[in-house]
């Protein structure tokens, strides 16, 4: 299957884009409306997710525009954004990210 | 202005199909159902099991569903088959009667031969098909459209493709003032908090946290726990990584328009823009409430190729994967994979959608309606009496 882009990016704001064919070490990124040149740094399988720019220690995963997790050791471009680095959200951080406008 | 071309009914409604159906208010009906429905060409069949040795809350929603599934716009006229000392189907033939539908109600009891009622049945169906081959279609608005949002047999496409792809749908469709229904209480546990922030004011985001609340009560008194069982193994090795992302592949079928309004199982909106309605993630129980809510067609996602139709309303299938579409052609209506191939945005998909939407409430007919797939079935709530 032919494919124009690798990778997709669900939202702007996000800092992970998925994985639209698995990707190997050493590619670089093509993402529909991202211009910079991101080198994927290990291999990517499809529908998975790989860091667009950096992300620290305890900082919210971002897609769909929204807090999907926190990162549980820091995570740089090109690399794989899943279970081993990233972790769901505490009932705390739920409630408070539930802010409800009022 | 986007406009279709419906049928107006007495009550004021739009319609996008013009059916005739014959539906029990007893699951022992059922066969008969389909015997005094095959009796006259075109006319459909609505089975289902609720109606008897039920609980007061599940008599209630069985009822409220059978008003909406019967008075449904898209239904021209509905025959209630009910049976012996059952009054449902007289209870719903009086309400829908007080509204100006075409409805009649036909007992199954020992003072009346099968043969007489397969006669009185036939020659009332008779006469509403030839009643309903003369009404018209009427140019109507967008605005005036209720869709139903639904999934199943997702894949860990379908938070990248269809869904979004809806969304962006969803989105535009209530820009244009008309209506989006989301369903699928279950699916969203674990972003319901994400939702709740989606809410117009603060009520209406702890209305829709009350359901998701209660909804998980009543799973955890069944000793299962949704939050600790997902994402599922198979649902990491595919990419997901955490539930609030799981859940959120599923409530992006919303877009990001406010939520306006949170409604029960089967009941119409009485907002219009986009809405929450609290319906379990089986697909044919949540597509029923769908339709007996009001909504004329509904848009389904399939990863894996679910053949879930309607008797009711139109389903559109968007298929999430390039496979599936070429697998399961003659099943799907949209083909989302087009998303992962390269050829479109999700955006654009969106627009397809619109785009078949519109086709299809102008009478083109959908994968399911071609193939007869009329699954119906009403939420149960409590044990069986």
């Amino acid at each position: 299957m032919q494919q124009k882009y690798n990778a997709i990016l669900l939202n702007e704001k996000d800092n992970v884009a998925v994985a639209l064919r698995t990707i190997k070490a050493g590619e670089t990124l093509s993402i529909q409306g991202v211009n910079e040149k991101i080198k994927v740094m290990e291999t990517i399988g499809y529908g998975h997710k790989i860091c667009l720019s950096y992300i620290s220690e305890n900082a919210k995963i971002i897609k769909y525009g929204e807090c999907m997790g926190m990162s549980t050791e820091k995570i740089l471009p090109g690399y794989h954004v899943h279970v081993f680095n990233v972790r769901g959200l505490k009932s705390s951080e739920r409630s408070s990210a539930a802010h409800i406008k009022s | 202005m986007k406009t279709f071309k419906g049928y107006r009914r007495a009550n004021g409604n739009i319609g996008v199909r013009n059916h005739v159906i014959v539906i029990n208010t007893a699951g022992e009906l059922s066969s008969f159902t389909k015997k005094i429905a095959q009796l006259v060409p075109g006319v459909i069949p609505v089975i289902q099991q609720g109606g008897e040795s039920q609980y007061e809350e599940d008599l209630k929603q069985t009822v409220r569903t059978l008003i909406g599934t019967a008075g449904h716009p898209n239904v021209s006229a509905a025959l209630l088959l009910g049976i012996g000392e059952n009054s449902i189907a007289n209870e719903v033939k009086e309400y829908l009667q007080e509204q100006n539908h075409h409805v009649e109600a036909l007992h199954f009891n020992k003072s009346t031969s099968i043969a007489t009622l397969l006669k009185e049945g036939k020659d009332w169906l008779e006469k509403a098909v030839k009643k309903s081959k003369a009404e018209k279609r009427v140019t109507a608005d967008v605005s005036e459209l209720i869709v139903g949002l639904n999934c199943g047999g997702s894949d860990a496409w379908s938070g990248i493709t269809a869904n979004p792809a809806i969304g962006s749908f969803s989105d535009a469709i209530v820009n244009d003032g008309g209506t989006s229904v989301l369903a699928e209480t279950t699916e969203a546990i674990g972003a319901e908090h994400i939702l709740a922030n989606q809410a117009i004011n603060a009520e209406v985001g702890q209305e829709f946290l009350k359901i998701v609340n209660d909804y998980e009560a009543r799973i955890r008194e069944t000793g299962e726990d949704i939050r600790s069982a997902n994402p599922s193994p198979g649902n990491m090795t595919g990419g997901l990584t955490t539930l609030e992302e799981k859940s959120l592949g599923c409530i992006k079928k919303g877009g990001s328009s406010p939520l306006r309004e949170v409604i029960g199982y089967a009941e119409s909106p009485t907002e219009k823009g986009f809405i929450f309605m609290d319906t379990p993630g089986y697909d044919v129980e949540s597509v029923s409430g769908l339709t007996a809510g009001g909504a004329q067609i509904v848009l389904f996602s399939t990863g894996k190729g679910s053949p879930t139709g309607s008797p009711i309303a139109p389903v559109i299938k968007i298929g999430t994967n390039p496979q599936v579409y070429k697998m399961m052609q003659e099943h799907i209506d949209v083909d989302a994979g087009k998303i992962i191939e390269g050829l479109n945005t999700i955006d654009e998909i969106g627009e397809e959608i619109y785009q078949k939407l519109i086709e299809t409430a102008d009478g083109s007919i959908t994968a399911s309606e071609k193939h007869k797939n009329q699954e119906f079935a009403i939420w149960r709530l409590a044990e069986t009496i």
